[in-house]
């Protein structure tokens, strides 16, 4: 016996937004997206109103206008003639260079002291252990503010390099010299210079786009040789000798465009009240640099260790069971697998410590935060204009980072076939 | 870092949102304490003691204006401020005055939106340096390390003098005057260059000054003063007018040991006036016929004040220069009291 029971009539009532659970989470999302977007005109509105109210416009000009004040550290040219605009430049290509030089450094320390952490060996472990404890538990700015204060109260002043009776000497063959104030080194110097192409904003060395060439192709040539050596072993069993023609390929292109451009080194020596001639590289970046390393070395050394960590011991026994010693199967077994867990973490890293470099003003490293967050600010007055502005070159900045680091991690991803 | 930075500012913008444009005489009687920025410690000028209690010669201005305004000169609250964020600390109404030898300029009086109130010290950029480096010029200073403290005039004129004399240096841009002493007396560089008062105090707080030479060149315009944010006139007024009461006295020779005496009514109308014994003067500022008497009774007039905190007479043994009265040859001039 079927018994056809008419279905209730689907009628929509309000309440149903609220108490049936097909609408509820929608009209959570609503409500909630709607206060957000009222909170945020709040923001905007008000800000219109109160520069309304304190006579101040919102623009950009001010990028264009003389910036008036000099910096000491610079990559590309600029004078107190530039603009603010150029002096943002300054500051952004500053900060991408201790930027990148801690990313490089950090990843090393991190995986040295990662891996030894793991050591048998008691001692090296435990010391591991104690740098990174100590290093990550103690904030940053502290880091770099001691070892810049070391770097100023320990260091000589040039004045000591002086006369017969310096207390101070030069170092490496009279090349280097470290100061209170910045370390000077030699300068790479062309005799026969190709010039500069001028791409508007800057200028490229030609010699270096020259040096750079001949050490690419000569990575891509060794790289070949690599291929053929291995193709011969796989069909002969017998991996035909290469060290030779990798050192030629690797070296010999470079020295002979060296040869070509005439290079020759320009030794810092003592004039004045300081060194000329040859680079100066202020103590400021290298206390800042120094400091990020250290600090995110320590984090990165824990990511490293979990990485490991979360590695079968199995893989590492079989790796023995096979013949590997100790050292390859890290290289060969362990961390390529490794690297699959330790990536995501290592992103958020190198985020930090490209955030963290904004720390440079308490040292007077004029990166970005101390070029436009800094003196046009306060130059300009334009607060609102100058802290947006570095807002978004920093997002963009991470932004980037993570998209490039995002496509490495992809390609060391567990491929599944 | 930069997040909180903006956050703050928004944050402080909409707290702030009534806030400036009501009026400040208001919000200081109902608050019933004056905020006063200050440095972060120059001697002299600003500077708190072991206890805490700030005294020098900026913050006899704060003290005048409390005493004006509150009738009482120790109800201010010293707002410490770094060169970067005093414009910040008073636009956004965190201060009501900012007494805080900050350089007049054009920008900062028209773009920045603030009203320069007088000055109370007409000052120079200078140079100081350790005597044994033997530099007797600034213009020896060819490729000098120099230590420069950010976000300040001071800033711009060593561009500019050091681009005019065809001379090349090396810019370390620090914070607050302490660290830049700090640099300065670790020879982290060879010069440390600021106004010439502040090098003055700054030499005279060193252990052995005898061993550190201000060069005798000035090489900007640098009238110090009081500002107040724009668009509230009567507030402004009585910062000027306070300031000016100052000056006044000591051309009249009204000073802290004869007020009380000249309170009680003199000769001389305008003192009268200024004092309250005549006119209505106090009513047209909005504040009570007393004002002046209390602002000069807080600390004296500004010769006293001068001699007490920067004078010939104290380590810092500033002269009186072109910060003596016009009737001695220099610069201070407060418009009549009528």
């Amino acid at each position: 016996m079927a018994i056809v029971t008419e279905a209730p009539k689907a009628g929509f009532r309000l309440s149903m937004l609220i108490y049936d659970t097909r609408y509820r989470s929608i009209t959570i999302q609503i409500v909630v997206l709607l206060l957000f977007m009222a909170g945020a005109a709040w923001l905007v509105d008000n800000t219109v109103r109160n520069l309304q109210a304190l006579g101040k416009d919102f623009n950009f000009s001010f990028l264009w206008n003389r910036a008036g004040y000099d910096i000491n550290q610079r990559l590309v040219e600029y004078t107190n003639d530039s603009t603010h605009g150029r002096a943002l430049l300054i500051g952004l290509l500053n900060t991408l260079l201790v930027a990148a030089m801690g990313c490089v450094t950090a990843t090393i320390i991190g995986v040295f002291v990662g891996v030894l952490r793991l050591s048998k060996n008691w001692l090296v472990a435990r010391l591991m252990t104690v740098y990174v404890e100590v290093f990550r538990n103690v904030p940053v700015l502290l880091w770099i503010l001691i070892i810049y204060a070391i770097f100023t109260e320990v260091m000589p002043a040039p004045n000591a390099f002086r006369g017969e009776a310096a207390t101070s000497s030069m170092v490496l063959f009279d090349s280097f010299a470290f100061t209170n104030r910045y370390a000077a080194a030699p300068e790479p110097l062309f005799s026969r210079s190709l010039g500069n192409i001028d791409i508007g904003i800057f200028l490229i060395s030609i010699d270096l786009l020259a040096i750079i060439a001949a050490i690419t192709g000569g990575i891509l040539v060794n790289r070949a040789i690599k291929a053929h050596a291995t193709r011969v072993q796989e069909a002969t069993g017998v991996r035909p000798v290469t060290w030779w023609k990798s050192l030629l390929v690797l070296f010999g292109p470079l020295l002979v465009v060296l040869f070509a451009l005439g290079f020759h080194l320009g030794y810092p020596e003592l004039r004045g009240f300081n060194f000329v001639g040859g680079t100066l590289i202020s103590n400021s970046l290298m206390a800042l640099w120094l400091a990020l390393s250290v600090y995110t070395g320590a984090f990165i050394a824990e990511a490293v260790r979990a990485g490991i960590l979360a590695i079968s011991h199995g893989q590492s026994e079989a790796a023995f069971a096979l013949g590997l010693r100790p050292g390859r199967t890290m290289n060969l077994v362990i961390l390529p697998q490794a690297l699959r867990v330790i990536i995501p973490p290592l992103i958020s890293q190198y985020l930090n410590l490209t955030k963290n470099s904004s720390l440079a003003i308490a040292v007077g490293y004029l990166d970005l935060r101390g070029t436009l967050g800094g003196i046009t600010l306060n130059q300009t007055g334009r607060e609102l204009e100058c802290v947006l502005l570095m807002m978004l070159i920093y997002l963009a900045l991470s932004l980037l980072i993570s998209a490039a680091m995002n496509v490495y991690n992809n390609s060391v991803r567990l491929k599944e076939r | 870092m930069t997040k909180s930075v903006f956050l703050g500012t928004v944050a402080a913008a909409g707290l702030c949102a009534g806030f400036a444009s009501a009026a400040t005489l208001d919000d200081v009687k109902a608050r019933g304490e004056l905020n006063c920025g200050v440095t972060t410690g120059l001697v002299g000028f600003a500077a708190p003691d072991a206890n805490g209690n700030w005294s020098g010669f900026d913050v006899d201005v704060c003290k005048a204006v409390a005493a004006a305004v509150l009738g009482d000169a120790t109800k201010v609250k010293y707002v410490p401020t770094t060169g970067q964020t005093r414009f910040t600390a008073l636009a956004s109404g965190e201060i009501d005055l900012l007494a805080r030898n900050t350089t007049w300029t054009f920008s900062r009086d028209t773009d920045l939106k603030f009203t320069f109130v007088g000055v109370n010290y007409y000052d120079g950029q200078g140079f100081m340096v350790r005597k044994d480096l033997g530099v007797t010029s600034a213009k020896e200073l060819e490729g000098a390390t120099v230590c420069i403290q950010t976000g300040t005039t001071t800033e711009l004129n060593l561009a500019d003098f050091f681009k005019t004399n065809n001379l090349s240096y090396i810019p370390v841009a620090i914070e607050t005057n302490a660290e830049g002493e700090q640099q300065y007396l670790a020879g982290a560089c060879d010069t440390y260059t600021t106004d010439a008062s502040g090098l003055a105090s700054t030499r005279a707080a060193l252990a052995d000054p005898e061993n550190h030479v201000i060069l005798p060149e000035i090489i900007s315009k640098e009238p110090l003063g009081p500002l107040v944010r724009h668009g509230d006139d009567q507030w402004a007024d009585i910062a000027r007018w306070t300031l000016n009461a100052l000056i006044a006295a000591e051309e009249y020779g009204i000073t802290s040991a004869n007020i009380d005496e000249l309170a009680k009514g003199t000769e001389n109308p305008e003192i009268n006036r200024m004092l309250g014994n005549e006119g209505d003067l106090g009513a047209m500022v909005g504040l009570d016929a007393q004002w002046a008497y209390r602002a000069i009774k807080a600390s004296g007039n500004f010769g006293e004040i001068f001699a007490a905190n920067i004078g010939e007479s104290t380590p810092i043994g500033l002269a009186r220069g072109l910060n003596a009265q016009w009737t001695q040859g220099g610069l201070l001039y407060s418009p009549p009291f009528r």
